[in-house]
């Protein structure tokens, strides 16, 4: 039975897969820093021609964590803008072109100043040290792109409102208008330090910095980065999986609920980066934990959501013992196992998440290998998994191409390998982290220290699980080039979920918008407008620029 | 807006949980003061060498068992006022940790304790830590620093003198 399918149009699906050709580029040198880091600190390699382990460092995070998930979440917002509130004007889709062309820019610019050996200061660039002023330019360029095509997305659902009063928007449309509100209310904070600090301060215009100011501005930026990341992977779950197992999204205001939410309490959290930094006053990073606490809710709501989903599909096929609807799930349909996969890794990085950001116990965890674990799990496997889950069927929806039996099965074999190289990669980096090997930092033996020396092992088995992932990474490339230029042309669909059929009406009042946006600014201000005043009031003296880089 | 009946059991039970959660953080903090490191000393960066207590890194005798541990870092090494960068803690003690850094940002851990902070240019940070097992423990930098950031350590020695 197959149904006339809404397809994307072609213009806007070429504006789409550009994002997506540049994310996966991003994957494929970004994958390469990974394995030969896991390498090195395997203690079994070094690296040669001079390239410095910080060097490869810097560019992984900044070309995965920044330029993958940047360019990936926007074109896949593209396509869903344009799938769920119609065809972009062709002035929407200029702005479009004109922020992936910003950013690519931007990306070019970065990273050619990474591998110059100029920029060694990780994804985080952290004051005082420095880096040559192209590579905060190139960045600066990814965020004001990224801000282009936020605003063409804004302007687009204002359109659809117009031509559709007195209904709510389409909840994909919705879910991204949201996403996009919170990335530029975040954004403004790197914005901020990049453009009044950084830059300047790179160029020898002003001779100091205030480096605790451009750490907090990092991180009112840096931890809602983390939900621009997970809200789109949400928007897959809550919209695309139903439809996917041929079932039905099972709250429609559920769902907008806990995206509000999610923009509520994502951004006036940031000191839980900075738990153990001097400068500021223990209560208000205690405020901050409470408030980062706050997304378990819309987390669980989440979790409730989807699980209620699997198991009235699994009941209305039959199913009648307590776990017996698991059996009518669709395992064989990578579609559905490789997000679903992300979604089981979500319930130890949750946990670890609680972890982290809990006061007291950060101490124990802070800055140590646990951390680079934890997030591997969330970022690096829920996220990314259902990115690729969501791949399989756009790039081929975009492309008019069929993701085929054979390619299912790779995926199927790709979602495996990746699951294992995690596990024994993340485990072994969660355990390490317990016993104190610090993150973000070379082979070393630490004075032949024999606490040094039984960390080891697990740098070992970091090494083993790295390389299955960088096979991974491998696989799915090769999925994602078939997809886009190889496979057999032929209709893919672009699933989007329906509501059941005697699910309540959602009320009217998601889309009001200014109100979302007074109760974030005000959450943001109750948050850090005292303790920001004190790093500038009893601010010490600046910095000067260090390049002990390499 | 609709929830389930189940719906809303789990969210009263998750929020219950991680309100309880909260409550009992918070009394570890406000009550019974276990703070993250937050000191609120500043230094001139610049200066740190010739500002107490900094002008003599080092571990010094203040009281009964109790000790002031004096670090001062930079890029890539730890002065903690010996020359083979280990310092003999005895078993029981008292350690009040004062350490800032003269260049770029630091990490400050003690691998196998709860010590551990981030020293920033400028600010001063303080902790306390009671060793109360024998053995050597790594100190080493778990905040990225430059080049070598990974050669960046000394040694705490907690001997029994009794």
């Amino acid at each position: 039975m197959r149904e006339t399918i809404a397809k994307v149009d072609k213009k806007d699906a070429k504006l789409a897969l550009a994002h997506m050709i540049v994310a996966f580029t991003a994957l494929f040198l970004g994958g390469i820093c990974g394995l030969l880091q896991v390498l090195v600190r395997s203690g079994k390699m070094e690296l040669p021609a001079g390239i410095g382990y910080y060097q490869l460092l810097t560019a992984h995070g900044v070309l995965l964590a920044l330029i993958l998930t940047t360019f990936f979440i926007i074109g896949f917002q593209f396509a869903g803008m344009s799938r769920t509130a119609g065809t972009l004007s062709d002035k929407t889709r200029l702005a479009g072109w004109i922020g992936f062309w910003t950013m690519t820019i931007g990306t070019a610019i970065t990273t050619f100043y990474i591998l110059t050996g100029e920029a060694s200061v990780l994804y985080t660039f952290y004051a005082p040290l420095q880096a040559h002023v192209g590579f905060y330019i190139g960045l600066a360029l990814v965020v004001v792109g990224s801000w282009i095509a936020g605003f063409a997305m804004f302007v687009h659902y204002a359109k659809w409102k117009k031509q559709h009063p007195g209904q709510n928007g389409p909840l994909l449309s919705f879910m991204i208008v949201v996403n996009m509100a919170l990335w530029l209310i975040a954004s403004l904070g790197v914005a901020a330090t990049v453009l009044l600090q950084f830059i300047p301060w790179s160029l020898g215009w002003t001779e100091n910095i205030n480096v605790l100011v451009s750490r907090t501005l990092f991180w009112y930026f840096g931890h809602p980065l983390v939900y621009f990341w997970l809200l789109p992977a949400y928007m897959i779950w809550y919209v695309v999986i139903p439809k996917v197992i041929g079932g039905k999204i099972f709250s429609d205001s559920l769902a907008r609920m806990s995206f509000i939410l999610f923009l509520f309490f994502s951004v006036p959290v940031g000191f839980h980066h900075q738990l153990t930094e001097p400068g500021i006053d223990p209560f208000w990073k205690y405020i901050q934990v409470v408030l980062t606490l706050m997304v378990v809710i819309p987390s669980l709501m989440t979790a409730f959501s989807m699980f209620a989903m699997f198991e009235r599909f699994g009941r209305s096929k039959g199913a009648s013992s307590l776990f017996g609807w698991l059996r009518f799930l669709p395992w064989k349909d990578a579609r559905f196992l490789v997000p679903f996969i992300g979604m089981i890794a979500f319930i130890p990085g949750g946990a670890g998440g609680i972890i982290n950001a809990s006061h007291q116990l950060n101490q124990v965890v802070h800055n140590t290998i646990w951390v680079t674990g934890h997030f591997h799990l969330t970022i690096a496997t829920t996220v990314i998994l259902t990115f690729f889950g969501a791949a399989y069927w756009l790039i081929p929806h975009l492309t008019g191409r069929t993701f085929t039996n054979q390619l299912n099965q790779l995926a199927i074999v790709q979602a495996v390998v990746w699951s294992i190289g995690m596990l024994i990669m993340s485990g072994a980096m969660h355990w390490a982290g317990l016993y104190g090997a610090p993150r973000r930092s070379s082979f070393s033996l630490y004075g032949n220290s024999s606490q040094a020396a039984d960390w080891i092992p697990y740098q070992i088995a970091q090494a083993v699980g790295g390389t299955m992932l960088f096979l991974g990474i491998l696989l799915v490339l090769y999925i994602v080039v078939q997809l886009l230029w190889f496979a057999p042309k032929g209709d893919e669909e672009f699933p989007i979920g329906e509501t059941e059929e005697h699910a309540e009406k959602t009320p009217l009042f998601f889309d009001k918008w200014w109100l979302w946006i007074i109760i974030v600014v005000v959450l943001i201000l109750l948050a850090y407008t005292i303790p920001f005043a004190h790093m500038i009031e009893q601010a010490p003296p600046g910095s000067p620029g260090y390049r002990n880089l390499c | 807006m609709h929830l389930h009946k189940y719906e809303k059991l789990w969210l009263a039970f998750g929020i219950s949980s991680l309100v309880l959660f909260l409550v009992i953080v918070g009394v570890n903090a406000f009550v019974a003061g276990n703070q993250p490191p937050s000191s609120a000393k500043t230094v001139d960066p610049g200066a740190v060498e010739v500002t107490a207590p900094f002008d003599q890194p080092g571990l010094k005798k203040i009281g009964d068992n109790e000790y002031q541990l004096v670090v001062v870092t930079s890029a890539f090494s730890f002065d903690v006022g010996t020359q083979d960068k280990v310092v003999e803690i005895p078993k029981g003690a008292t350690v009040h940790i004062v350490a800032t850094t003269k260049d770029v940002v630091h990490g400050f851990e003690i691998a196998g304790t709860n010590a551990n902070m981030m020293l920033e240019p400028g600010h001063i940070s303080e902790a306390t830590q009671v060793f109360r097992n024998e053995g050597e423990f790594t100190l080493l930098c778990n905040e990225y620093c430059g080049s070598g950031h990974h050669l960046m350590h000394a040694k705490i020695k907690v001997v029994d003198q009794s």
